[in-house]
């Protein structure tokens, strides 16, 4: 019985060892809240395709240990974003911000999606008129009723 | 008539063209290059003991009035090993005066490495929870800095540093910077 409480004992201390490794989880849980919003936001410069929050990467765990205590100094969201944008640039943040550098990013697929149906409107208006303008010549109408007086009582 | 036939499928492969210029140049861009926004302006103020003397510390202010190379390293980095040799030949020229910074290294660890591959640095900075490494916005070790007489950054090199790169870029530029007051 006693080797088996001390059995449990060591794993029970086995684990909490593990779990210090893990991700620097704050006590606060509101704090923790924000900490791990923010963390969303934010690239991993190591796993470029990664947020902060789910990389396991060195770095992303230095800087989720930063974040928690400069939100715990009372920083806003957005001075700790400004100061990791300082460092690292605005490839930092997950979600590029609208600069004169981004407007194609942005706003580049609507154009291209506004030139497609515009020119998708010209090919159709203008097909309609060269369609509209060509009357049936005389010798055409001939042809036209003498093809539906043939079909007649076919299947 | 015929000209916008021809015309608008011509505009439209046109645009179709660009598109696929674009991501074709981007493909033969590394991605793991970011540009560093800390370019042009000063490095961060630190002071840190230094790895190989516990008691001393090294402080960015004592390179004030100098050009020099801040080289971010660790003994666990193996693209370090892979500039080795090229730090310790600009070193050893004497051109420029080069300061490693141990990032989120043990000392043994360190100590260790500089021991079998030999030391190419005036002083090492100890930056041992890699604080100073974010203020530097390091990403990958090893990254190497040029910092000019006033203490700004002027050029970053992500990645090991080549004899090529030290001929084109860092020489040129410590040269510049030595003649500017």
């Amino acid at each position: 019985m006693l080797k088996l409480l001390a059995l449990l004992l060591a794993l029970f201390l086995a684990g909490s060892a593990l779990a210090k490794e893990a991700a620097p989880a704050s006590p606060d849980p509101a704090l923790e809240k924000r900490a791990v919003a923010l963390e969303k936001q934010l690239r991993c410069l190591v796993c470029q395709n990664e947020t902060i929050a789910d990389s396991r990467a060195e770095l992303a765990m230095d800087l989720k240990k930063e974040i928690r205590e400069k939100l715990k100094a009372g920083m806003s969201e957005k001075q700790i974003k400004q100061y990791l944008v300082a460092r690292y640039g605005d490839f930092v943040l997950y979600k590029p911000p609208v600069m004169a550098t981004t407007v194609p990013l942005w706003y580049g697929p609507f154009a291209l999606l506004l030139a497609a149906v515009a020119g998708l409107f010209y090919y159709i208006l203008r097909r309609r008129r060269s369609v509209a303008a060509q009357p049936l010549s005389e010798a055409e109408q001939a042809r036209v009723r003498a093809l539906l007086d043939s079909s007649e009582g076919q299947p | 008539m015929l000209r916008a036939r021809f015309l608008l499928p011509l505009a439209a492969f046109a645009v179709f063209a660009a598109v696929i210029a674009v991501l074709g140049v981007g493909l033969t861009l590394d991605p793991r290059l970011v540009p560093s926004p800390l370019i042009n302006k000063p490095a961060p103020a630190f002071t840190l003991p230094e790895l190989e003397h516990p008691d001393k510390t090294f402080s960015k202010k004592d390179m004030l009035g100098k050009v020099w190379l801040l080289n971010v390293w660790a003994s666990w980095c193996v693209s370090c090993r892979e500039e080795h040799s090229t730090v310790l030949a600009l070193s050893s020229s004497g051109v420029v005066p080069v300061i490693g910074l141990n990032y989120k290294d043990e000392r043994a660890d360190g100590l260790r490495y500089l021991a079998r591959l030999g030391n190419p640095y005036q002083v090492i900075a100890y930056d041992h929870d890699g604080r100073v490494g974010i203020n530097f916005g390091v990403y990958g070790v090893p990254e190497t800095y040029v910092i000019d007489k006033t203490g700004v950054i002027r050029y970053k090199c992500i990645g090991p540093v080549t004899p090529q790169i030290v001929r084109d870029k860092i020489l040129p530029l410590v040269k510049e910077l030595n003649r500017n007051a």
